[in-house]
């Protein structure tokens, strides 16, 4: 019995053992003999080292082995950049695991406890002597790259870690010629990524085989394997890298950090396995932060409110060392975003990467794509503003027109398919949109502020095709493979690359084969995390596991059909041409009666006893897909917002989210990745925020002061879709984890300055605290 | 976020635990934990040894007799939150206990605690310095009260020594013709008062008889607000009145204001007058 399961909201498999605690996740492993690190951290953000005493930790109780900077650097690389952006004079200045002589953020390792529990570990730290000379510290991205700033790396001169130009047609033109020109300085607040369960390690080595297993909270094992063996020198052959349950990432989780290298020096050197978790204040110490941009936006037009060009200079924050990926954030998958919706001729980026003594910045759900559509949409409202038009109207004007197969913009991408003015149009309509500006008007001349906000986006993710992420400097590719293995009853277990941690793909995976194969959709299991079990694949983050995985599955789904139908035409004494296919059935065309099933055939193919000439037994496929372009998922978001005049809290009253993502394996799923996607790209515009003090210490060190967004904070938030297929994907879909977050930032950000524009605001620094909203509507007197 | 080690000896009577502190050096009282543990957590408090009392059936619970409800230090936030008796005895309290962080909170914190913790931004202080509540507590030299006013002395500085057990709140029941309102504005990260206004009104033929106002979150301890009540007392509670009175909360906001990274120390006193206000024109309505 099968049913159709594409397009259907089935309850998410994962589900039954998260809520009931069941999962397993890095720190649920305990392996006997289990040794625990604890990680000293600089409670400074830049001081020179002038000595370490450990020895009164190492003489504690329990204590195992006392590590520094010292021991570990001799020994293993420094930790690697993996993502080389070309032609921008990239400085890659050494991170070693552990500080030696320097440390450059508070936070950064200064040496690790080995002991036989984490308490005595931690006690032990209590009795590292460091003695510690402070040095000038500098936070703001602007500012670092000032003459008097003070300096982090010897080899990266005024803090520049890149410079990176991209043109399309021709800017300065555009805006000597134009009638209108607004801008703004934006600021993206650095953000800490909040996943529920905090980063772990646990790292075994058997010295008799020289092999390291690495249980690691990761959201790309086979990318940790690669850098485990980069590291550590460790042939690759013997690191095998786990991820098993992962409580959330939001790009917090791609990274290869420091820890996890501290982790598996100390197994190799202790020969006991070793564990490391993080504290949540710990990670918040050591844990990668999103955003941190300067901007300075401009935005050209002329009389009529055709927009003709837009230009941004940005200082891009990267924190003490390069993460990871972190280049690539601010340029790849920011600066070539400029076009939006809209076609404009003519667009500049000039990114500044900047070292700062924070935190190192990567990517964080949305990653460069939030505070380019933010750029955008808050330029587009400014040219609204500017002109005495509506917001709708000049975003009509300006959208690029419909297009199925391919559009170029000027940043040089091509959009796969996208259809903006409807998307608008679907919002505005489902919304009231009239009605509510009507309603406006109403209320303020009550003394009643509601403000309104529209977002109309184009994203890019379903990172993507391999050549495209070498050509911009990335050091990996970005394709996946997928293994599709019949069992002799005609079970299904499906092999993936990627690593999903909280999506949903157990579900939409199987619904995947299911829909292909005509399986039960129980009778699939997906299969992923251990690099000794899967095929190599580069991870789940850029919304790409549906669009580039979920591709490969679908890719060898078929190859099993192919081989299927060979099989079929075989025992049915037909020929393959003859052959017809529904719903896992086989048979000779015009008699589905005598029907050989996907099971029978997985059967036959497993015993192997009558197979046709020249196949070889087993049902089996495996993929690697490299998809042809990225995919480009748009939408329209709306907010209401609401002003409370006494204290400056904005209430969200409502929130509409109208996205585009291709046909839905899952729509329930993809109403959950939407709804989480706004909340979390609400957080920053009201609440959310790392502040550091001129020191360098993190004042929101904790969740006692680091304001995530609540479920209270939110009205049920309305969703609607629309289906524009990607051309060029085998199901058509796109991505769908990031594109709230994308669109949800501006949307109320914008919304907000509508509330507040009879009070002349035009402009506040994000989050919009009820203090600085007060500040800001007492501060003009207009409408009081 | 591992404590240091410490011991731990759990009480089965007050008697007990006024002895345990007595003996053991550098103790601590150990009641629902949620504002201690996280300071040990944080290597804030190293205390040598714990006592715990959470099991002490004794000080646990809520009577109502006459114009005194009697609640026990031990009583958590959610017992406070949905006891039938005190939302008729004095319904402030459960107003307040309800806004208390998250469920998880309210059902392991203690009134006693909370008093004692005496945190600026905890609610439970207010709430009590405008009820004018009596503390009562148990230590080496027998029992003793102390009035609300007089409890809470600065930033986590209490009037009760280290060898005292808090054992009861005694509150008084709401009498006839009076409002109680609490008013809270709620720090977007940890839920305690950003600002916070607790305020009774008594009302007589149409008229303020007695007014008690208490601000939370702005000083570092809960701060009467004399000269809000006298503005109102004697005056008709409209709409006028009540702003008007409620300006007057500056003069009773002399002292430092706390200033953090969410809120300044300005802003907090400009929020004090809202949240006065708040809470004045709900007591004042619920007066009748
Ligand atoms: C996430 C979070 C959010 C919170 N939000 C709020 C909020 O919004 N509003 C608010 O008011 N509070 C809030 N709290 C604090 C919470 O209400 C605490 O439970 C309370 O402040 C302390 O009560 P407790 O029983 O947990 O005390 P404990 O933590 O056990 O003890 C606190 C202190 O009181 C002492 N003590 C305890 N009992 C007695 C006693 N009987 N006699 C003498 N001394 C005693 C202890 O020795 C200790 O010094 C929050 C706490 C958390 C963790």
């Amino acid at each position: 019995m099968t049913t159709r399961i594409f397009s259907s909201g089935i309850r998410r498999r994962e589900d039954p053992r998260l809520i009931t605690g069941k999962a397993a996740y890095t720190d649920d492993v305990t392996l006997p003999g289990m040794a625990y690190a604890a990680i000293l951290r600089s409670p400074h953000a830049h001081a020179r080292i002038n000595s370490i005493d450990t020895s009164a930790a190492a003489g504690m109780d329990g204590v195992l082995a006392v590590f520094t900077g010292d021991d570990i650097n001799a020994e293993f690389n420094p930790v690697p950049c993996a993502w080389l952006v070309p032609n921008s004079d990239l400085k890659t200045p050494a991170h070693p695991p552990i500080a030696s002589g320097v440390v450059r953020y508070q936070g950064d390792a200064v040496a690790v406890v080995v002991a036989e529990c984490r308490y005595a570990a931690e006690d032990a730290l209590e009795l590292i002597d460091v003695d510690y000379e402070p040095l000038p510290v500098v936070i703001e991205p602007d500012k670092a790259m000032c003459d008097d700033a003070p300096q982090l790396h010897e080899d990266a001169p005024n803090n520049q870690a890149f410079h990176w130009v991209m043109t399309g047609g021709d800017v300065d033109a555009a805006f000597d010629d134009a009638d209108v020109v607004v801008g703004e300085r934006i600021l993206h607040q650095r953000l800490i990524p909040n996943a529920m369960e905090p980063r772990s390690a646990v790292a075994q080595f058997t010295q008799a085989t020289g092999e390291l297993t690495l249980w690691s909270a990761t959201q790309n094992p086979h990318i940790a394997r690669f850098l485990t063996h980069v590291v550590t020198n460790l042939p690759e052959h013997k690191i095998r890298v786990i991820a098993p349950e992962v409580g959330g990432g939001f790009g917090s989780k791609i990274p290869y950090y420091a820890d996890e290298v501290i982790a598996i020096f100390c197994a190799i050197k202790t020969g006991r396995p070793v564990k490391w978790t993080a504290t949540r204040s710990e990670g918040y110490q050591s844990t990668i932060h999103g955003r941190d941009h300067v901007e300075d936006v401009e935005l050209a037009a002329d009389s009529d409110g055709n927009i003709t060009g837009i230009r941004a200079k940005v200082w891009a924050g990267m924190g003490a060392y390069l993460s990871t990926a972190a280049p690539g954030i601010p340029t790849i998958l920011h600066g070539l975003m400029y076009s939006g919706a809209y076609d404009i001729p003519n667009v500049k980026a000039d990114v500044y990467g900047v070292f700062n003594n924070a935190v190192p910045v990567d990517a964080y759900r949305g990653a460069g794509r939030p505070e380019a559509t933010f750029l955008v949409e808050r330029l587009v409202d400014k040219l609204a503003n500017e002109l005495d038009v509506d917001p709708a109207d000049v975003r009509r004007k300006n959208f690029i027109p419909a297009f199925e197969d391919g559009h170029d913009v000027a940043t040089g991408l091509t959009y796969d398919s996208g259809d903006f003015a409807m998307s608008l149009d679907m919002a505005t309509e489902k919304i009231g949109y009239q009605e509510l500006r009507e309603e406006q008007k109403r209320l303020r001349a009550e003394g009643k502020y509601i403000g309104i906000g529209i977002t109309t986006y184009s994203e890019i993710c379903g990172l993507g095709p391999s050549q495209v992420a070498g050509a911009v400097g990335f050091q990996g590719g970005l394709w996946e493979g997928a293994i599709v293995r019949f069992h002799p009853s005609g079970k299904v277990n499906v092999a993936i690359g990627s690593s999903p941690h909280g999506q949903g793909e157990e579900t939409t995976f199987a619904q995947i084969i299911s829909h292909e194969l005509g399986v039960d959709v129980d009778d699939v299991n997906i299969m992923h995390g251990d690099t000794s079990q899967t095929p190599m694949g580069w991870g789940t983050y850029g919304s790409r596991t549906t669009a580039v995985s979920g591709a490969a599955v679908a890719i060898a789904a078929r190859k099993i059909k192919d081989k299927a139908t060979q099989i079929a035409a075989h025992l049915l004494e037909a020929a393959v041409e003859d052959i017809d296919y529904e719903n896992g059935n086989f048979f000779v065309k015009g008699s589905p009666d005598q029907a050989k099933t996907i099971q029978d055939i997985a059967l036959m193919a497993n015993v192997a006893w009558d197979m046709p000439e020249g196949v070889e037994p087993g049902l089996e496929a495996s993929t690697f897909y490299d998809p042809p372009n990225f995919t480009y998922p748009f939408g329209t978001h709306i907010a209401v917002v609401e002003l409370d005049k006494d204290t400056g809290r904005i209430d969200v009253n409502r929130y509409l989210a109208c996205d585009d993502c291709g046909p839905q394996i899952n729509p329930m799923i993809v109403e959950g990745q939407i709804h989480g996607g706004v909340v979390q790209g609400i957080g920053p515009v009201l609440c959310e925020g790392a502040v550091y003090d001129e020191d360098g210490q993190l004042l929101t060190g904790s969740m006692l002061d680091y304001a995530l967004p609540r479920a209270d904070m939110f009205p049920e938030i309305e969703t609607s879709s629309s289906v524009t297929p990607s051309p060029h994907h085998p199901l058509g879909v796109k991505g769908v984890g990031e594109t709230g977050t994308i669109a949800s930032t501006i949307t109320v950000y914008n919304a907000v300055m509508d509330a507040l524009k009879p009070f002349g605001v035009e402009k506040l620094d994000m989050p919009l605290t009820p203090e600085k909203v007060w500040r800001a509507i007492h501060a003009n007197g207009k409408e009081n | 976020m591992y404590p240091a080690n410490v011991a731990y000896h759990r009480a089965s009577s007050v008697a007990e635990a006024v002895e345990l502190l007595a003996e053991n050096e550098d103790s601590k009282l150990l009641a629902g934990g949620h504002s201690l543990i996280p300071l040990m957590r944080l290597r804030l408090a190293s205390p040598a040894s714990l006592i715990d009392v959470g099991r002490i059936a004794e000080i646990q619970g809520i009577s109502v007799c006459g114009d005194c409800v009697c609640v026990g230090a031990l009583t958590t936030h959610s017992t406070l939150a949905s006891s039938c008796d005190l939302q008729s005895a004095c319904p402030i309290v459960p107003e307040a206990a309800a806004l208390i962080g998250d469920p998880a909170v309210r059902n392991r914190g203690t009134i006693g605690g909370n008093l004692a913790h005496a945190d600026p931004a905890s609610d439970l202080p207010t709430v009590a310095v405008a009820l004018g509540a009596t503390i009562k507590a148990t230590g080496p030299n027998g029992k003793r009260s102390i009035c609300a006013g007089d409890f809470f002395q600065d930033l986590m500085t209490t009037a009760l020594d280290d060898g005292e057990v808090m054992t009861a709140v005694c509150l008084p029941a709401i009498q006839a013709g009076q409002g109680m309102a609490y008013a809270k504005m709620l720090h977007p990260a940890s839920r305690y008062a950003v600002v916070s206004a607790a305020a009774v009104v008594t009302v007589e033929d149409g008229r303020c008889a007695a007014a008690s106002v208490a601000v939370g979150g702005v000083e570092t301890a809960p701060a009467k607000a004399s000269s809000v009540e006298a503005a109102l007392t004697g005056n008709a509670l409209d709409a006028g009145v009540i702003a008007c009175a409620s300006a007057a909360v500056a003069d009773d906001l002399a002292g430092d204001a706390i200033d953090d990274v969410f809120a300044s120390g300005e802003y907090r006193r400009a929020m004090a007058e809202v949240y006065v206000r708040r809470a004045l024109t709900s007591a004042a309505e619920r007066a009748g």
